[in-house]
């Protein structure tokens, strides 16, 4: 029966050209990240006096820079800082969010409530903001920045589990299971995690897609991973100065921007319609 | 409806206070120190606590806090730590400029996502909504401040249609906005986007209701079924997340403003966070709160306007 | 045509495409209705009386449905050679609906009273002013009390009961000659239903209309109906006046029908109905080769197994589905 129904969506997906584009585009990226070093051209950071603003030729498809830095090398290892941050930080916002709201959502007491209100209170701030905030107070780097946007993103899990897990915990086997006195973390692992884990697949890749766009944001504005390491929005920051002598050198990077933030989107996108079959049929 | 309302407003308060508090812990856990910033490396540590002592850094930080509120309640956010300048004047110049970047791009969105969303809606599957479906994909993609170079880039740059950077004189309305198009075009494509996703499925959700198959059984025509009955209430969600959308369009601002070279909040935050002008840094942070705070409560009342169940509820 | 039959559905077939495949919900539906008569339609849930009732307002959601084979006979003309216009014209005005959920079934945006007078105008041409007057005459009719108050309220403001009443009024307002109801107590309280039933039967009598009523419930038909057709995935198995039902049903899903039903005048639930019955109705998707009932039937026998039994009149005004009864 659930496997019926699990190929079933499987089949829904795969019609769906849309989510298989996207499919494919992130696994190309994950590969191009994961094996930078052999698919890049060029050292990203290697400088060279004599094809200092190339444009874009045979030689250097996506132009270089002032330095004579190869753009594509540098695009390709940018590709790293981007997914990385993307999705461990959606990881960790995931983890602290969902177990967050799955517990307000339990509880219904003081704590449970206070939680809730706290998740309404980071809502306020534009994700940007937010992220800055948390910046200023720890400092930049890595590992920072995925902290940041990790906590960034953790209110809208804890929303999104706070609100299934309510509707699901109104439902039978929940209440027959309580009768026969499971505890409640067996409870939340066996009944609930599993019944929300659908939508949380959904949301993760279109968040995932966000936490992406953030970065670059972040980085546009200086505040993401530093210089020298190649990232891709702050290649973008770099390169806006030259728009009008060296276009290639902002419009390559923010393109990369572009279509990661898109292919987790088209994902996404196609997951909602498998899970939501109200949406897709026809 | 005026209960409604009433503790829709009353609930902004503590949200206010709540959010206003945690920019001050925030900006005081922040490491460095703002005297010490302020003075540069070679400060001697007599004129260190003396300015600390001046800035109140040397009260306790209950009593700093209170000294905060107290201020922000005055309207008093402080002065510059680099330039003196009251920051309440600061922002009093830019924050026009955010204003009607922002504003003119969330009504260009509402202007073409909502149309569009009904559009692709009611021609679901065929290929004018296969198309929208994948561009507004892309607009919900695209980093504000890229696609605000491309547009620099061919209307300026190459076409020259358009100014390159800067808001416009002063007083020149014509200037102004015509420095306003291609921000606001950056922007409110974007917002059309996720508008129009919105609006779609938003759309595609009332017209399987049972109401609509009422009206339908009344005989009514397609078009009156289809904009008198459903797209009132596919307009419901969409008006509830508009408050949403403004959020992220918010933070979008900032990278256009950098972008564009515009005056403006998301200008003044980045300058202040380099110049680690905590004063301003701080005071930037609770205007953008605040406006998110209370764009939420308009939008809010807007919704307990247009919806009855609200409204005599 | 004899002249006293108002709708006379013949060989009707509506399916649907969906992703699990092809589902015949109307699988050649052949059904009469007499002018100021009730016919019942009953059947377990899933077997497709909503949609042969949407068929015949021509309101099947196109995509995923289609109606692809048949004849529906209204005063002469065939409702599925209709223009879309000419359509609207009947629908509403001349056929109307009532749907199984109250709390859902009007729009939550516009006042009842204007609901109701949105069809008013529409069909019979006159001011918006009338047409609410009309309304509000209407809600009266219906035994709505402070009609002139309830018009103006908006449809969250009240209970499933009185937005049932506010149906029943929008389906009258136009003097229909057709009234389908589709479920139209299910959703309510027991005693609420009994009120509802009442004032339908009440309301047929002083318009003159007809009814088509879709139920579940066999205890409803007693009170309502003179003729029944009995439903089973997609078909119809018996159809026959009351009295003859409940004195002697003839096919055997008639018979468990019939024997589910309680002593008293109590109201089954329908998880009832399917227990004395033993066995599930068969998914849409793939029906057994012969009688459809046959996994579930006490009396099959082999020719069972092989073909669909015809529809049959065994006697007159007697139509039957069953190998038991033979084939003349
Ligand atoms: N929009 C639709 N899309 C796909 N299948 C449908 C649709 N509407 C109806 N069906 C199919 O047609 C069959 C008959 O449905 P119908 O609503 O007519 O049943 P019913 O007899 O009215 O049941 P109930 O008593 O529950 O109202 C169902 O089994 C369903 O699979
Ligand atoms: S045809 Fe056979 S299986 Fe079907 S109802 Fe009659 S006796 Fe039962
Ligand atoms: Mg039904």
């Amino acid at each position: 029966m659930l496997n019926d129904l699990r190929r079933k969506q499987l089949r829904v997906f795969l019609r769906n050209r849309i989510a298989v584009v996207g499919f494919f585009l992130t696994l190309l990226l994950i590969l191009i990240a994961f094996f930078a070093g052999y698919v890049a051209p060029y050292d990203p950071n290697e400088q060279n006096v004599y094809s200092r603003l190339t444009s874009p030729d045979l030689k250097h498809w996506f132009g270089t820079d002032s330095y004579g830095r190869d753009t594509l090398s540098r695009v390709i290892h940018g590709s790293r800082i981007s997914l990385a941050v993307g999705v461990c930080s959606i990881i960790f916002g995931m983890v602290i969010g969902s177990l967050a709201g799955m517990f307000a959502a339990f509880d219904r007491g003081k704590i449970g409530n206070l939680i809730m209100r706290a998740v309404d209170v980071m809502m306020c701030f534009p994700a940007e903001i937010f992220a800055i905030l948390f910046l200023v107070m720890i400092g930049q780097g890595m590992d920072k920045l995925i902290f940041a946007i990790g906590v960034v993103m953790a209110p809208r899990f804890a929303r999104l589990s706070y609100g299934t897990t309510l509707s699901i915990r109104e439902r039978e086997y929940i209440e027959a299971a309580r009768a026969l006195g499971a505890k409640r973390p067996r409870i939340v692992l066996k009944h609930i995690f599993p019944n929300i884990l659908g939508e949380i697949l959904v949301m993760c890749s279109l968040w995932t897609a966000t936490a992406i766009r953030v970065e670059a944001n972040l980085s546009f504005l200086g505040m993401g991973v530093p210089p020298p390491t190649a990232t891709w929005g702050n290649m973008v920051r770099t390169g806006v100065s030259q728009l009008t002598n060296a276009p290639w050198l902002s419009i390559f990077p923010g393109l990369a921007i572009m279509v990661a933030v898109l292919a987790f989107n088209l994902i996404g996108d196609g997951l909602r319609d498998v899970m939501d079959p109200k949406l897709q049929q026809g | 409806m005026i209960k409604y309302s009433i503790r829709r407003i009353l609930l902004t308060i503590p949200l206010l206070l709540v959010v206003l508090s945690m920019v001050f812990v925030f900006v005081r856990l922040a490491p460095g120190d703002p005297a010490m910033a302020m003075l540069g490396q070679y400060a001697t540590q007599e004129g260190l606590d003396a300015l600390r002592k001046q800035m109140g850094l040397d009260a306790p930080m209950w009593l700093q806090y209170l000294r905060f509120l107290g201020d922000l309640l005055r309207g008093d956010l402080g002065v510059s730590m680099l330039n003196g300048v009251p920051v309440v004047d600061q922002l009093r110049v830019v924050l026009p400029y955010t204003l009607e970047l922002t504003v003119s791009a969330m009504v260009l969105g509402v202007l073409l996502g909502v149309p569009m969303g009904v559009y692709t809606a009611l021609r679901r599957n065929r290929s004018a909504d296969y198309s929208g479906r994948v561009v507004s994909l892309v607009g919900i993609s695209i980093p504000s401040f890229f696609l605000g170079i491309l547009l620099l880039y061919v209307f300026s740059v190459r076409m020259d249609l358009f100014p390159v950077l800067g808001a416009g004189r002063d007083g020149d309305l014509g200037d102004r906005l015509y420095h306003l198009v291609l921000p606001t075009l950056s922007l409110g494509l974007i917002m059309t986007s996720y508008i129009m996703r919105m609006t779609r499925s938003s759309m595609l959700n009332v017209l399987n209701e049972d109401f609509v198959r009422t009206a339908k059984s009344k005989g009514l025509q397609e078009r009156i079924v289809v904009y008198k009955h459903a797209f009132m209430n596919a307009l419901i969600p969409v008006v509830s997340v508009l408050g949403i959308y403004f959020i992220i369009n918010l933070g979008s601002s900032i990278m256009t403003e950098i972008v564009f070279s515009r005056p403006g909040l998301g200008k003044l935050m980045v300058l202040a966070m380099k110049q680690r002008d905590y004063v301003v840094l701080q005071s930037v942070m609770v205007i953008y709160a605040t406006l998110a705070i209370f764009i939420n409560l308009f939008v809010d009342l807007i919704y307990g306007l247009i919806d009855p169940r609200i409204k005599y509820g | 045509m004899k002249n006293d039959i108002l709708l006379e559905v013949r060989d009707l077939h509506t399916h649907f495409y969906t992703d699990e495949g092809l589902v015949k919900a109307a699988d050649g539906i052949d059904i009469t209705i007499k002018k100021g008569k009730t016919l019942g339609l009953v059947g377990e849930s899933g077997c497709g009386k909503s949609v042969t009732a949407l068929s015949i307002m021509r309101l099947i959601q196109e995509p995923p449905g289609k109606i692809v084979k048949g004849e529906i006979l209204f005063d002469d003309q065939n409702l599925l050679k209709l223009s879309e216009a000419k359509m609207r014209h009947i629908r509403g005005n001349r056929i109307s609906m009532i749907f199984q959920e109250p709390m859902t079934s009007l729009n939550p945006l516009l006042r009842c009273g204007n609901q109701i007078a949105e069809a008013i105008s529409l069909h019979q041409g006159v001011s918006n002013r009338d047409a609410r007057a009309k309304a509000v005459e209407m809600l009266q009719k219906v035994g709505i009390p402070d009609p002139e108050g309830r018009a103006r309220e908006y449809p969250h403001q009240m209970s499933g009961g009185m937005r049932q009443r506010v149906m029943i009024a929008m389906a009258l307002s136009c003097n229909p000659e057709l009234m389908i109801a589709d479920e139209p107590t299910t959703a309510l309280d027991v005693s609420i239903q009994a009120q509802i039933l009442a004032l339908m039967n009440q309301l047929k009598e002083e318009f003159g209309a007809s009814i088509l009523l879709i139920t579940h419930d066999l205890g409803v038909i007693a009170d309502m109906a003179q003729s029944v057709a009995v439903m089973y995935a997609g078909k119809i198995v018996e159809y026959v006046d009351v009295v003859r039902l409940f004195d002697n049903p003839m096919h055997p899903y008639s018979v468990g029908l019939m024997e589910s039903i309680p002593k008293m005048d109590e109201v089954v639930p329908e998880d009832k109905i399917l227990r004395t019955i033993p066995g599930v109705v068969p998914s849409l998707y793939n029906l057994p080769s012969g009688c459809y009932f046959q996994e579930r039937c006490n009396e099959a026998f082999d020719a069972c197994g092989k073909k669909v039994p015809p529809l049959i009149e065994i006697e007159p005004g007697h139509l039957l589905r069953c190998w038991k009864y033979g084939q003349q």
